[in-house]
């Protein structure tokens, strides 16, 4: 289990800061639409209309690497079992032999 | 017909070419917009409406003499993070619930000058935002467009006018969340006004 929680863990940070990177690097919030502009030829007016695309920011790699940070801190509520309960685990069946 | 006769004739058609023209702003073209930017710690707070209407008067022969409304659907404000948005809209901030208009009444032109199609002025009028109306004087720039409304709108003729204005406003003016956030949200806000407006010959 703990070994698990630590390997989610990982995953998670490395999805967002892949995530992240891949979507430009943004260093401010995160945005759901980005401002696109188009010029009217006319009047020589940009336009600005917005274009549905998630575009994660320092927000989103704060909330994903907390997320990380919790994961990894409960991996440590699981305890690994220690050599000396592995020893008596194992010692019943040696004596069997 | 006797020469006194014909003048009141010369003045009437004078008057009647001279009138100022009513130019609509609703665009159906959606390319009319109001960017405002606020600086704040992390990035500005950058948005725009788009939903802008309203009607001006505008005498090419006399510029100086432009009156007119424009007004802003408040709900049409939109910032690309959707957190943002919500703030912006709500009844701690803009209360669009509340208040669903943001106007600009022009009454005068102050330094008003004219090249060819285009006059530079300021404009003089009453800022109407969040229920706080206010004086102030905006510069503003205007474009008349002579028979230029078939080219954006087939099937129509007609005139174009654009008007560009580039300014700024105190959030706390308004009673926008005085004296609150300062330093998270600017309490200076820049506006740009980028719209055309059409007047349709008969």
């Amino acid at each position: 289990m703990k070994r698990i929680l630590q390997s989610l863990a990982l995953l998670v940070a490395l999805v967002a800061g892949l995530t992240w990177l891949a979507t430009g690097a943004n260093r401010g919030w995160t945005k759901t639409s980005v401002p696109v502009k188009t010029l009217d030829e006319v009047t020589g007016i940009e336009g600005i209309t917005y274009h549905k695309k998630f575009l994660p920011g320092v927000d989103f790699l704060a909330v994903a690497f907390g997320g990380a940070a919790v994961l990894l801190g409960a991996s440590f509520i699981f305890r690994k079992p220690s050599n000396q309960q592995n020893a008596n685990q194992t010692k019943p069946t040696t004596e069997l032999k | 017909m006797k020469l006194t006769h014909l003048i009141p004739l010369v003045s009437l058609a004078t008057a009647v070419y001279a009138a100022p023209q009513s130019f609509d702003f609703k665009d159906p073209k959606g390319v009319n917009n109001a960017i405002f930017k606020l600086d704040a710690p992390l990035e500005s707070i950058n948005g725009s409406a788009s939903s802008i209407t309203g009607t001006v008067s505008f005498d090419p022969e006399n510029p100086a003499a432009t009156t007119g409304k424009i007004v802003v659907a408040a709900e049409s404000l939109t910032v690309p993070n959707p957190m943002q948005k919500e703030h912006l809209h709500g009844a701690n901030w803009l209360d669009v619930a509340k208040y669903p208009e943001i106007t600009f009444e022009a009454k005068s032109l102050a330094n008003v000058k004219t090249d060819a199609n285009s006059t530079t002025a300021d404009a003089t009028g009453t800022f109407t935002l969040h229920g706080v109306s206010k004086d102030i004087t905006v510069p503003i720039k205007l474009t008349y467009l002579k028979d230029k409304l078939s080219a954006r709108v087939p099937n129509l003729k007609g005139d174009l006018l654009v008007i560009r204005a580039n300014f700024t406003i105190n959030r706390e003016d308004f009673n926008i969340q005085k004296g609150q956030y300062e330093d998270k949200v600017s309490p200076t806000i820049d506006l740009s006004l980028s719209i055309a407006g059409a007047s349709v010959t008969k």
